[in-house]
């Protein structure tokens, strides 16, 4: 099956894991005995409506008149101002409730609804992928509740309100290390006891076999634009394709317009928190080994014994211990690049693109422009460059404020 | 015969399988802990591994994970307490494990330690069935059984499976949800065990949410024996926290799980 609708739209079909739902040797469906009859249903759901051109027309109209997609491709010529380099940004930072999260969330709640499940749970850090489940649930009249750590809850505490203003129920989770993989752990734990009613709106491309394939195909639609919009700006595909890695979902769903394409460089980058050593970052390609964690084999930060270490980041979206299966494997394979940026140059690229173009983006996209500013005046003339600005930074002023202060007072000190 | 067959055989008592979380609240004291299961009279001890993410436990099983990792339990710690106990007491014991820990370790490390301080069976939580082919062959060549788990929502052609190429006992989750004690037992239990004896004639024991003696002994009219872990976790749990001797604490309490006394 293969499709390619106009205007672009997202891509079901082309690019499936094995039987297993392995890529590579990454992936896999690791769950207990309990989640295989839930796991199996939803794939059995799955399968069966990304082949429903009802299901997918749904889908597709959800994405014009409630996200506002096509998100538009942006040129940024201040911030490349005295460069050979073409700059474009996807703008999902334009995308209703502000980042691309809304676009998975979105298909989950149909396929939830189609299931007949009226009852979603969901994991957040940042809030983004909170705020875009508790929309999609109002918008089709689900009840929704949202797990997250308790220290992500103070970081994000706008965010909060935003899901609890949508009539959400938002769940602090205080085990662990209180932020995105102990609210996974939690929602899995209430999925496996409600599953009779309760769906389990996933926000990243991470997690069992089908959540890893399935988040890629409802975000396919970010690089299915870009790719379009970019032929039509710059005339030709990009040189290099940039976005922030947490679990990867942005990621691969601007890479996997272009994997096919071998001119066009891969580069995910990863959040390097204070530093490349123990609990002090989320680099996972700079520290991880192969493992299972949340149901999927891939690469995770772990300690000699297996257990899971804690992970430090500026940005809460970011500050995962494990990466999507896919990317694992797109590294293994030498077809994705990966590279980490610590929070200090995450806070440069957001101030950086604040005064040139003025955009406030998102902490985890900000790793993404960080990368982008250090090595912007390395490129060859003519490069074009295509990066994600995954989502706008509203949400992170006050974390951005209270570091600035921080420093300043340091620097009079 | 089976070491678990034999163990898990009818009798006057109803038979127990004990879990407990290794190394809570210490590797020391849990060493204790096994010495008063055994004093106790449990059938067989399923031993836990403490893992950082325990996905498919309640809140007491996680306290006593953070717990033992906090006082630097490890995988490779968790055999040499098998390996003590082995010194002074024959119980089948079970490794009820995570994957993630042993694949750090290494499966073939694993096992050859496991088979050494003497391990009769290994149930790997996260691997589902179809997936578990190369761990039980693994598993079975030197002589460890390995036991799955079946559930409520298992279908008849994946219990067919398990029943297959389970050995020692098939672990029946009586509900659905994370570990954890309930008040009552629930309904999906009988007819789960009823529904496995179609397929085998494996001892059944079944857990989740059993946690008095007459939950116990209401366990024994329908399967071979019952599980009983988060009760017991939370009885160490007391005792440590008030400074009593928690083998003491857990004897007095396995006696009362199959006696009533």
């Amino acid at each position: 099956m293969s499709t390619s609708v106009t205007p672009p739209g997202p891509v079901f079909g082309r690019r499936d894991p094995d039987a297993r739902g392995y890529f590579g040797e990454f992936g896999g469906r690791f769950v207990p005995e309990t989640l295989v009859a839930p796991v199996d249903e939803l794939t059995g759901a799955y399968f069966e409506a990304r082949q429903d051109p009802a299901f997918r027309r749904e889908f597709q109209e959800l994405l014009r008149t409630c996200v506002g997609r096509p998100t538009p491709l942006y040129e940024a010529r201040r911030a490349a101002a005295g460069t050979g380099v073409r700059l474009f940004l996807k703008r999902e930072d334009l995308a209703h409730t502000g980042a691309h999260k809304i676009n998975n969330a979105l298909g989950q709640a149909l396929l939830a609804q189609r299931m007949g499940k009226r009852r979603i749970v969901a994991e957040t850090g940042a809030g983004q992928h909170g705020v875009a489940t508790a929309t999609a649930c109002a918008l089709l009249g689900l009840e929704c509740v949202v797990y997250m750590g308790v220290d992500d809850m103070a970081r994000q505490a706008l965010n909060v309100f935003r899901m609890r203003m949508l009539g959400a129920s938002v769940v602090g989770v205080d085990s662990g290390s209180r932020t995105l993989k102990d609210a996974i752990n939690e929602a899995m734990r209430d999925w496996v006891a409600h599953a009779d009613s309760t769906y389990y709106l996933l926000g990243s491309a991470l997690g069992p076999h089908p959540y890893p394939l399935m988040v890629r195909e409802f975000q396919s639609v970010i690089g299915q634009e870009a790719r379009a919009a970019i032929l039509e700006q710059a005339g030709r595909l990009p040189d290099i394709a940039v976005a922030c890695v947490g679990g990867g979902s942005n990621a691969i769903g601007l890479f996997d317009a272009f994997i096919d394409d071998a001119s066009v460089r891969l580069i995910g980058i990863e959040a390097g928190g204070r530093g490349i050593s123990p609990g002090e970052h989320a680099a996972r390609f700079a520290g991880g080994a192969p493992g299972v964690l949340h149901g999927t084999r891939s690469l995770l930060l772990q300690d000699e014994h297996g257990n899971i270490l804690p992970t430090h980041s500026v940005s809460a979206g970011l500050d995962y211990p494990s990466i999507g299966p896919e990317h694992a494997w797109l590294a293994s394979i030498g077809r994705g690049d990966y590279q980490w940026i610590d929070d200090d140059a995450a806070l440069d690229g957001f101030a950086w693109l604040a005064r040139t173009e003025g955009i406030l983006p998102a902490l985890e996209s900000s790793h993404a422009l960080g990368w982008v500013q250090r090595h912007l005046r390395e490129l060859p003339d003519g490069t074009i460059l295509l990066v994600n600005l995954s989502g706008r930074g509203d949400k992170d002023v006050e974390t951005v404020r209270s570091i600035m202060e921080a420093r300043q007072a340091g620097g009079e000190a | 015969m089976n070491r678990f067959a034999r163990a898990l055989a009818p009798a006057d008592r109803p038979r127990l399988v004990a879990y407990v979380t290794a190394g809570d609240p210490d590797p020391a004291r849990s060493r204790d802990v096994l010495r008063g299961l055994v004093r106790g009279g449990a059938d067989v001890i399923e031993l836990g591994v403490p893992f950082s993410d325990p996905v498919a436990d309640g809140p007491v099983i996680q306290r006593a994970s953070e717990r033992a990792l906090a006082a630097g339990t490890t995988l490779g710690g968790v055999l040499d307490m098998v390996a003590d106990l082995r010194r002074e007491s024959d119980v089948p014991v079970v490794i009820f494990t995570y994957l993630n820990p042993v694949l750090r370790l290494g499966f073939d490390t694993f096992v050859a330690r496991s088979a050494e301080v003497g391990v009769d069976g290994v149930l790997l939580l996260d691997i589902p069935i179809e997936e578990s082919g190369e761990a039980r062959t693994a598993l079975e060549s030197r002589g460890l059984d390995p036991i799955y788990l079946v559930s409520p929502t298992t279908t008849d052609a994946r219990l067919r499976v398990a029943a297959e190429h389970g050995r020692g006992f098939l672990y029946a989750i009586s509900r659905l949800g994370v570990t954890g004690m309930r008040d009552a037992l629930a309904e999906s239990a009988r007819p789960l065990v009823a529904r496995i004896r179609r397929f085998t004639d494996l001892p059944v024991a079944l857990g989740f949410g059993i946690s008095r003696p007459e939950h116990v002994r209401e366990v024994a009219t329908f399967a071979d024996a019952a599980v009983v872990g988060s009760a017991i976790v939370k009885v160490i749990d007391e005792a440590a926290r008030e400074g009593r001797d928690v083998g003491k604490a857990v004897e007095e309490f396995v006696r009362w799980l199959k006696t009533g006394a």
